[in-house]
């Protein structure tokens, strides 16, 4: 972190130590190791790309399989279609297209690239604290309990919130642990194979749009290429139309299969983002009135307008696993005096001490991702990571 | 005490780090405690004020339960649902999100607005306690990590609010 140096003097020191203790020149206890980004030591099975600014699903291969029909079929739309349209018809057909065409890309590789609502899991002090929790609760210790969850009560509605084995947290209401991409997701809608991402909470909407621009772009493309066929049949018949366009033979085939799937799915997500519920708990049933007279989803908002502008235009949280961050090692805790009464010291001999003792690879460990928990441990790195603000990717 | 430590405006502070670190004055970690959140209004993001047992001897239940609200009516201000945020999100979907890279969101706004704050707290209130705020967006927003120092010359037992502690550092 940089602050200005017309900051205020204290402000000036709290940030001037913190970088400071980054840098490997102050200090002869810390050694100089190639910095690594979060992103390389992330422990979910997800991938990587562009030094960690793009997050994906470990298989991509079905990605690759939609990008390449949505491109080619375009591709062929506007080579082959859009000259004759635009010549017989108007030159707003293939502007109209273009511009859909434009944006179902760019929804779809956002919602591809972006991070959908990673839980980071848990450090191991918290860890710690919940199973000292729980054990409590339960009184046992030694053997693995049953499922542990915990009862919350959420706009009159009981809703369990279940502890992730894997993430140590409990999670929160509406999240789910993916275990294709082995994360905690919020509000986890479900894993797409043809994005080659979760959908979760912070690119639901772009999925939402994906889907929806997909729709309107097939049926754009199926509607003017049959016109095309049709112009063409009329001066010239119809086999010979097929002779003189096949790549519009193509495209029909791809749309008509397509259209169908697609608006369907568009035709279902609307339904669920009207009435504020993720597609996990619809297949459940979680808030079915199957379940009982009071089962009542306590996620809605009551109308379907406010459940579709909180939905598609609320506000987007940010990243909350800071991929692009670099690893630091325990920053020293050090701190003048506030007003001259209380004295602030640091742990530095315990610094020291681990430092020499356990070498350059802890040096680098995150607290997040540090070995065995102990107490007798050095503080948190409060100014870790450099948070970089603009990550809203 | 107080004059080992130079004040930073010459900005030598290689020579003042060198100094805090003959200090010798340690404060060792001597517990962590965790404020979950508190998911009775859904998922917005909202701590539990329930004061913590362990802070008793340390800290006035209010001034605790000051922080924690404060904090809890940042996050509900960076999440409302109403006028501005709907004209954020059209905007951005107009702009194909473009405009991100030269706005901040108003929720990244507010998050510096908590850091800031959490800053100042522990400054004023939790340091001098020998207490320190974690951040929750270090914590990926799941709990409210709060770390107890004890003085290590004072034989283990906890010591008042007199004792030595880290501090926070942005």
């Amino acid at each position: 972190m940089h602050l200005g140096v017309s900051e205020s003097m204290r402000e000036c020191e709290y940030s001037q130590i913190s970088t400071r203790s980054s840098t490997p020149m102050e200090t002869p206890y810390k050694k100089r190791t190639s910095r690594k980004r979060k992103w390389e030591s992330f422990p979910g099975r997800s991938k990587f790309y562009c030094d960690g600014r793009i997050m994906m699903a470990r298989q991509t291969g079905v990605f690759c399989l939609t990008l390449v029909l949505i491109l080619v079929t375009s591709g062929l739309f506007f080579t082959f279609d859009c000259p004759f349209l635009a010549l017989q018809l108007t030159t707003a057909i293939p502007v109209i297209g273009g511009v859909l065409f434009l944006f179902v890309l760019g929804t779809l590789l956002r919602t591809s690239f972006s991070d959908p609502g990673v839980l980071p899991r848990a450090t191991p002090d918290e860890a710690a604290d919940l199973e000292r929790q729980i054990d409590v609760a339960n009184g046992s210790t030694g053997y693995r309990p049953p499922p542990r969850t915990k009862e919350v009560v959420i706009n009159g509605q009981t809703v369990k919130l279940k502890y992730c084995f894997t993430c140590k947290i409990f999670r929160p209401p509406r999240a789910s642990h993916c275990s294709l991409c082995d994360n905690c997701v919020e509000r986890f809608d479900h894993h797409c194979p043809w994005v080659g991402n979760c959908v979760g909470r912070r690119n639901y909407r772009f999925f939402y749009m994906f889907i929806l621009s997909l729709s309107f772009l097939t049926i754009f493309i199926f509607a003017f290429v049959i016109t095309h066929i049709i112009l063409r049949s009329h001066r010239n018949g119809f086999l010979n139309a097929l002779k003189d366009s096949p790549a519009s033979v193509l495209e029909v085939v791809v749309c008509f299969f397509s259209v169908w799937s697609i608006v369907g799915l568009s035709g279902f997500h609307t339904y669920l983002i009207s009435s504020n519920q993720t597609t996990n708990e619809d297949i459940k049933g979680s808030w079915s009135s199957k379940r009982g007279k009071d089962n009542y989803n306590p996620y809605s908002h009551g109308n379907i307008f406010t459940n579709c502008c909180s939905a598609l235009c609320g506000p987007l949280p940010p990243s909350l696993i800071d991929r692009r961050g670099f690893i630091q090692s325990d920053t020293l805790q050090l701190a003048p005096p506030t007003n001259g009464i209380t004295m602030y010291g640091a742990t530095q001999s315990q610094q020291s001490h681990m430092v020499s003792e356990t070498g350059s690879e802890s040096v680098t460990k995150t607290s997040a991702f540090r070995a065995p928990n102990s107490f007798c441990r050095l503080p948190p790195p409060l100014s870790s990571s450099s948070r970089p603000v603009n990550q809203s990717f | 005490m107080q004059g080992f430590v130079p004040t930073a405006t010459d900005g030598n502070m290689a020579t003042e780090f060198h100094n805090l670190q003959e200090l010798r004055h340690s404060a060792s970690l001597a517990n962590k405690i965790f404020i979950q959140r508190d998911y009775s209004e859904g998922t917005t993001c909202k701590f539990q004020t329930k004061f913590p047992s362990e802070l008793e001897s340390r800290i006035e239940w209010t001034l605790f339960e000051d922080t924690v609200k404060t904090l809890n009516n940042y996050y509900a201000e960076a999440e409302k649902i109403g006028g501005q945020s709907y004209l954020e999100g059209c905007l951005a979907c107009a702009t194909a999100y473009l405009i991100f890279l030269c706005m901040e969101t108003r929720y990244e706004k507010v998050l510096k607005k908590i850091a800031k704050y959490i800053q100042e707290q522990n400054e004023k209130i939790y340091a001098p306690r020998g207490l320190l705020i974690t951040d929750p967006i270090e914590r990926g927003m799941r709990v409210i990590e709060i770390c107890i120092y004890e003085d290590r010359g004072s034989s283990g037992s906890s010591s008042g609010s007199s004792s030595v502690s880290g501090s926070t550092a942005r």
